[in-house]
């Protein structure tokens, strides 16, 4: 009866916590940067509006595509907000990624190609950390069910600290942040006009949009799964953890400048050698 | 105001302008201004494009990619002429290589003169550019309920 609760509560609030979250990320971005910045409903406006839009996909498999990225990003959640496999989970996760990367080369366009090349250079980035964190898990806690491990004694950062950071890393990928945001960018007047959403307009950019909100909001429930335990307590701590390091994020966003793929693929690997790598092996060795 | 007019994404473009209405239209997005407030982009892509907002007269280099850049703009759109020569040409009016206002090439819906716009100026005309967006979204949707 819970499963279906916090299943179904994932596939109609997501979007919501999203959307907003979105908001306050243009908001906060803007006040670090001396701007006043949009109302915090700004995403639902831009939904709106997308919607209202004339669609003129170059073909017609395009929004297919889209709506199949949608599909698996929500089925990839309410697997982690049903407390189920979270290898299959992470599995899932990627599947989606590879419909986006067929949608940007479904089109004619030079710059969703070259989008769409980068954006599995940043999938080669990130899928080794997230496959070693899923082994990390069951390391600390015997189990690769996300049920039973938010209902272990302690926290799974007591254990995997090393994981989290590596985490952290990565999320800039998933999230589209600078340093990081190669493929597509939230911020406009990129080296290659919008990469991967270039030549998605209106209902289709808005599919893109939702299916990105739900993205959001299932890693950062990956994230909470490092401070959740047993004690009704742990929630509201791991609901902070994802705020502080959501905002964590948003600085690096301001304050870094994009890098060469060369340099993200380099980065992320030591990265995930040095924080995953690293725990994983004192996780294997003491137990 | 509604819908389109509370996320309006411009595409700005510089057709032949000498630079100085380009810096005025960055100069929207700094701090002192902040058109995001308006919930405005300026966003690079014609596709996700509302608003094209259009700098210098056209020449005959430029004609046709004007041209295609309010193509692949997804209706409802319109159009901002910024500057004097966006609007009629200007100094350049008797160049020969100048055809004279973005008007010869693509219809306009507003014209923001100056040399060079004032970002006051500019803000304002987008945001009587809004109103015709408005307006042009009611027009385009019982367009489409027709063709049902």
């Amino acid at each position: 009866m819970m499963q279906v609760v916090s299943v179904l509560a994932y596939l109609l609030l997501a979007p919501l916590a999203g959307a907003l979250l979105d908001g306050l990320d243009r908001r906060v971005s803007a006040r670090m940067q001396g701007r006043q910045g949009p109302p915090m409903l700004q995403p639902f406006y831009d939904l709106k509006k997308l919607f209202t839009k004339q669609m003129i996909a170059v073909n017609s498999v395009q929004m297919l595509l889209n709506l199949s990225y949608l599909v698996f990003l929500a089925v990839a959640g309410s697997l982690l907000f049903a407390g189920a496999d979270i290898l299959m989970c992470l599995f899932i996760l990627s599947t989606a990624d590879l419909f986006l990367v067929m949608a940007a080369s479904s089109d004619s366009s030079p710059f969703s190609t070259l989008g769409a090349g980068r954006e599995m250079i940043q999938m080669m980035a990130y899928e080794p950390l997230t496959l070693l964190m899923a082994v990390g898990f069951y390391l600390a806690t015997g189990s690769f069910q996300v049920g039973d491990i938010v209902r272990m004694p302690y926290s799974a950062v007591l254990t995997m600290p090393g994981f989290l950071l590596g985490f952290m890393f990565i999320t800039a990928i998933k999230l589209r942040k600078s340093p990081f945001d190669l493929s597509t960018s939230h911020h406009a007047h990129q080296e290659m006009v919008k990469g991967i959403t270039t030549e998605m307009a209106g209902p289709t950019l808005a599919i893109m949009n939702i299916a990105e909100y739900y993205e959001m909001v299932l890693m950062l429930g990956l994230m909470a799964l490092f401070f959740l335990n047993e004690h009704w307590w742990s929630w509201p701590v791991a609901i902070a953890a994802c705020l502080v390091v959501y905002l964590l994020e948003i600085l690096w966003d301001n304050a870094a400048a994009r890098v060469k793929w060369r340099v993200l693929l380099d980065s992320c690997w030591v990265v995930t050698l040095l924080t995953g790598g690293l725990n994983g092996l004192i996780l294997m060795l003491v137990r | 105001m509604k819908k389109l007019a509370k996320s309006p994404w411009m595409l700005h473009y510089d057709a032949s302008s000498c630079n100085g209405c380009d810096i005025e239209v960055l100069a929207c997005t700094t701090p002192k201004y902040d058109i995001e407030r308006f919930g405005i982009i300026n966003t690079g892509d014609p596709f996700q494009a509302d608003i094209l907002l259009i700098t210098g007269g056209v020449n005959a280099q430029c004609e046709s990619v004007v041209r295609q850049l309010y193509e692949q703009m997804p209706n409802p759109k319109v159009v901002v002429a910024v500057g004097i020569c966006a609007c009629t040409g200007g100094v350049f009016k008797d160049c020969y290589n100048i055809k004279g206002g973005i008007d010869t090439v693509i219809p306009v819906d507003v014209y923001v003169p100056g040399c060079a716009a004032r970002p006051q100026a500019i803000i304002d005309g987008v945001v009587k550019a809004l109103e015709i967006l408005e307006e042009k979204r009611r027009n385009y949707k019982e367009e489409k309920k027709e063709e049902r």
